[in-house]
């Protein structure tokens, strides 16, 4: 391959803890405008930072989810400019002894494991936010401001725009399933940036590197970066090279676009905070941390695999976030038929959600109502379409299997006298279909037995009004 | 002595505009400070540690509990210019 | 109401009067407002006077003591307030065209822990601008000027709340000191300032200049005085994480004039320093002195001193740098009229607003962690800093006080520019946050001298003691007759 894509990348993500970083502030999304701020996070003279005990364990559960070394002595520094968000003219931020160092992700490729390394783990502090108006002035709210952050540095490990999704995914699942953050990149609470360039393997040219920001979902990510990939591409094979910039991802243009010349790398003059004292997290608190912290993706997936032998398909889609995974093994643990109880999550239950923008946590029913569910269609006291219809009714009105089946008589007939009467009168109906399966055509079989269906409303047992119809018409 | 591209250079970083006597003065003070400077040069500082604080135990931490945050009337209270509880910046920002 | 003139007793013998009824604390503070009123014109020791509310709070503790409620350690003494330390709804200047209206929303935990023990804030004094100066010439709002002779300065940054002390406009003062500014201060006035060991005393509410350098401390008439204020300020604070736990903080209670047996040391570097006659004489005086009151004096050597000040100038405006980029117009204080761009606003907000030396150490810090050169000087001083505080730490390790002058230089006319050689003496030990205290001395030409004598970290009681054995000695008139 000629051409050898470099990927690396910056992620911020929001924590989820109660309260800001360097004060009490609530750490709640919302709120009045400039209502969730105080001396501390305005940045007003006099006022002084205070550090968060669950921020640091936030970011030690971070670093052990990625396999990180956990600092036993860190600092506070001072990242230092302005902009009006920045309430003042420097980010409390770490340089030079971040919290977690090194570290790494692996992701599945379809040829093997490939291990993205990560350079760093740190804690800081977010800024506040702007809007702009229609008569152009600027408007501060500083409720963000001080919003606990980790940033995550990986290496430039990545060599396609997939990998690079497929880590963000794993990053964000880990993130997810050890109650760091809710990852939402749509809402902000999982920002990433990347910085792309391309080398030629044969000279070991390399393009200048393209920073790419203000990305606001996974695919728009993606996007950005099988755009600059093709970009940078075309200007190396043209004798050419990029700028050294930063670009965003138009939508509406499907390109990427300049945001501003990167030029000389901006001087932050880091210094340490004074207003903090030395750092000391103890191996026994990093021991204890380590202790509880849940099982991660990679480990339940196995597993899951191990324990239950479903395919490993499956338990990659099962596992993707915690709550599924548990309601899988909640559900298999009343059902015991772990592949069928797969097969709907992974099939109608998994759909019903994402077509409803819900999650896990937003269904109407419990795992046991599901497992009954599944009981009913395997004893054959519903046909598997009915239960489709079931499960609708289960999500919309939370009733039980067995309620809405009541309710509604949706007994499956498996009587086959009952059967034999509905037959017999389609047959009589659909005389035409007898002679057209008798003279070789197939098809004809599929239409009676749907019709069959229709008059007893999808409750004949489609099995055995298969073989009874069957029989009927090879027997005259 | 300190270059005038030095000075602005500064005045840059640290957002502060100076006029020309100003910068003129701060050129004369500052490389006279820097020759003064000069003296920290003879000490031989192999294997000296750096002192980033003065006293060294544990940096505390502080329990994760919410507190009640200031009222809008005192966040804003000393703001230049304010709109519907925003600071307002006439349009400067990009 | 007497003929008493409250205003020269010590604020010690106004809590007793206070407590025997022998006077009311509107009295305390109305003979007070009374005098500010006729000195402020030559003295400007006040940027603001908190008249109404000052009344009201000492008609507050006037009917506390009527219901027979118990009253605090302070109560009914006016106390003067270095305007860099936040008092709520006071506006708070930092005596600089920045925070010209500045009215904070809380109070600094010093001023909280004043309130609690009923002490009366008279005022917001005048300063050296964001504390960047030695003379109070730097103020937004003025100079203050030195009560012994109105044409000399009264030092700085402190300067108000030691002229202030000085002119028995109150009787306690609070002042902030990063290299010095509360100890040369106070000898320029003859009056006792006291900085403690870094981290006695939150910052919380401490508009900073140096994060690893500033401390709030007091300034008295004489050591006792001093010390009822010290004590009450002491004290951990969960809002500074710098600020330490000290357990005995019973000062007052436990200060003692037997000081038999202390050694004291005398760097032999310091007397390298040039300076203005009669002050060598002064520390010749003050050995006599302890000589006879029974401490060991003995010459030590500190080989780093010479490196303090270049050390200082370094990591002070490096971390003031930082410190002052808040600044910005944006949230608070002054905002430039001009401006088309943002960058505009800054630039035009920071350069009109801030005062000549604010933005010449800014540059010079900025300088210094600039990225070619924070190696050369940032991470050299840092380097520094260490071998300073160990020279003090081998000298601590077998005496208990380091005796020094405060100021190599008398103090000095108006407009006279002597600003970088004042704080000589009184740098290393900020370096080193140990604690340290000035007290007069004796005069020469009329103009006060103090000695500085510097501590072990937390050793203040020490400290104190060898002060109070010293002042008693002394006799200069500024403590009182035994109560």
């Amino acid at each position: 391959m000629k051409y050898k894509t470099i990927i690396g990348l910056e992620i911020h993500v929001e924590l989820m803890t109660n309260t800001k970083i360097f004060c009490s502030c609530t750490n709640e999304f919302g709120g009045e405008i400039n209502t969730h701020t105080c001396p501390v996070c305005l940045g007003l003279p006099g006022a002084m930072p205070v550090l968060n005990k669950a921020v640091l364990e936030y970011g030690i559960k971070s670093g052990i989810a990625f396999n990180s070394k956990i600092a036993n002595n860190t600092k506070m520094d001072r990242k230092n400019y302005f902009y009006p968000d920045l309430v003042k003219g420097y980010q409390i931020s770490q340089d030079e002894e971040p919290l977690c160092s090194g570290g790494y992700i692996e992701i599945e490729l379809e040829d093997g494991v490939k291990t993205i390394r990560l350079n760093r783990i740190h804690i800081e502090e977010d800024t506040g936010k702007s809007i702009h108006t229609e008569e152009g002035d600027s408007l501060l709210d500083y409720n963000r401001a001080g919003v606990p952050l980790i940033e995550i540095v990986t290496e430039p490990d990545m060599n396609t725009p997939e990998e690079a999704r497929l880590f963000l995914e794993k990053l964000k699942s880990t993130l997810e399933y050890i109650e760091v953050s809710d990852c939402k990149m749509e809402e902000g609470s999982l920002r990433c940036d990347i910085n792309i360039n391309v080398m030629d393997t044969e000279t070991g040219e390399r393009t200048n590197i393209t920073e790419l920001k203000n990305l606001n979902s996974f695919r728009a990510a993606v996007k950005a970066m099988e755009y600059e990939e093709e970009r940078h591409r075309k200007l190396l094979s043209q004798g050419e090279n990029t700028v050294k910039e930063t670009r965003r991802w138009d939508e509406i243009e499907n390109k990427t676009i300049t945001m501003r010349e990167k030029g000389e790398a901006a001087d932050f003059r880091y210094v340490v905070d004074g207003d903090f004292l030395p750092i000391i997290i103890e191996e026994e608190w990093i021991e204890e941390i380590k202790k509880n912290l849940p099982e991660l993706p990679h480990d339940k997936k196995a597993r899951l695999i191990r324990e239950y032998n479903i395919p490993e398909y499956d338990a990659g889609v099962l596992t993707q976030s915690r709550e599924l995974a548990d309601f899988f093994e909640k559900t298999v643990e009343f059902s015991k038929d772990a592949n069928q109880v797969s097969n709907w999550i992974m099939g109608d239950v998994l759909r019903r959600l994402n077509d409803a923008g819900l999650e896990i946590k937003d269904l109407k029913f419990g795992p046991k109502e599901l497992a009954d569910l599944i009981e009913l269609v395997n004893e054959g006291k519903i046909s598997n379409n009915i239960g489709k219809k079931v499960l609708r009714d289960m999500f919309e009105t939370g009733k039980t299997p067995e309620t809405i089946v009541k309710e509604k008589g949706l007994i499956q007939i498996s009587d086959a006298g009952e059967l034999e009467e509905v037959i017999n009168k389609v047959l009589l109906e659909n005389q035409q279909s007898i002679v057209d399966y008798r003279s070789g055509k197939d098809r004809a079989l599929g239409f009676l037995v749907g019709q069959v269906m229709k008059a007893t409303r999808g409750k004949a047992n489609p099995q055995m009004v298969n073989k009874m119809l069957k029989e009927k018409l090879e027997e005259e | 002595m300190i270059s005038k591209e030095e000075i602005n250079h500064i005045a840059k970083l640290s957002k502060i505009k100076l006029n020309e006597k100003e910068i003129e003065d701060f050129s004369k003070e500052f490389t006279e400070t820097l020759e003064y400077l000069e003296i920290i040069k003879e000490v031989d500082l192999e294997g000296v540690e750096p002192t980033y604080f003065i006293n060294t135990n544990k940096n505390p931490l502080r329990e994760d509990i919410v507190e009640e945050s200031l009222p809008l009337e005192e966040v804003i209270k000393n703001a230049p210019d304010e709109k519907y509880g925003y600071f307002k910046l006439p349009n400067v920002m990009d | 109401m007497k003929n008493l003139d409250i205003t020269k007793l010590t604020a010690r013998e106004m809590r007793e009067k206070l407590l025997s009824k022998e006077i009311s604390s509107r009295e305390i503070v109305s003979q007070h407002l009374d005098l500010i009123e006729k000195k402020e014109k030559d003295i400007n020791a006040f940027i603001s006077i908190n008249k109404e509310e000052a009344l009201i709070e000492g008609d507050k503790i006037d009917k506390k003591i009527k219901n027979g409620e118990k009253i605090g350690p302070l109560a009914g003494i006016p106390i003067g307030i270095k305007d860099n330390i936040i008092t709520k709804n006071i506006k708070t200047t930092c005596g600089s065209k920045m925070l010209e209206n500045f009215i904070p929303p809380y109070d600094a935990t010093v001023i909280e822990k004043i309130k609690a023990a009923d002490g009366i804030i008279i005022g917001k004094n005048n300063m050296d601008e964001f504390a960047m100066g030695s003379t109070t010439e730097n103020s937004f709002f003025g100079p203050t000027r030195n009560p012994i002779d109105l044409e000399r300065v009264p030092g700085g940054s402190s300067g108000g709340s030691a002229a202030g002390v000085g002119a028995y406009e109150m009787a306690l003062a609070l002042g902030s000191d990063t290299g010095g500014s509360i100890r040369q201060p106070a000898s320029f006035c003859g009056l006792v300032g006291i900085r403690p060991t870094y981290g006695l005393v939150s910052r919380y509410g401490l508009v900073a200049l140096a994060n690893s350098l500033d401390q709030i401390g007091v300034i008295a008439r004489n050591v006792e005085d001093a010390t009822l204020l010290l004590e009450t300020i002491i004290g951990h604070d969960k809002k500074d994480s710098t600020s330490i736990y000290m357990k005995n903080k019973d000062l007052l209670e436990k200060l003692n004039d037997n000081i038999k047996g202390i050694k004291i040391a005398i760097p032999k570097e310091f007397s390298n320093v040039e300076m203005d006659n009669g002050i060598e004489d002064i520390i010749k005086n003050s050995i006599k002195i302890f000589e006879k009151l029974g401490a060991n004096i003995e010459e030590v050597s500190m080989p780093h001193f010479k490196y303090s000040l270049a050390t200082y100038n370094i990591l002070s405006n490096a971390e003031a740098s930082s410190s002052l980029s808040r600044f910005d117009g944006i949230r608070y204080g002054y905002r430039t009229k001009e401006h088309s761009t943002l960058d505009e606003l800054y630039m035009n907000t920071r350069g009109e607003a801030f005062g000549k030396e604010v933005k010449r150490r800014i540059l010079e810090g900025t300088y210094y962690l600039n990225r070619n050169n924070r190696e050369k000087y940032y991470n050299r001083a840092l380097k520094l800093r260490t071998l300073i505080i160990e020279d003090f730490e081998k000298v601590y390790g077998k005496y208990d006080i380091i005796l020094s002058p405060v100021s190599p230089v008398l103090p000095f006319k108006m407009g006279e520019d002597k600003n970088y050689l004042t704080n000589i003496f009184t740098v290393p030990v900020s370096l080193a946050g140990l604690p340290a205290l000035s007290i007069p001395a004796g005069y020469v030409e009329g103009l006060p001298v103090g000695i500085q004598l510097i501590g072990d970290k937390f050793e203040e009681l020490k400290l104190l003691n060898v002060a109070l054995a010293f002042e008693r000695d002394l006799a200069l008139g500024g403590e009182a007759d035994e109560i």
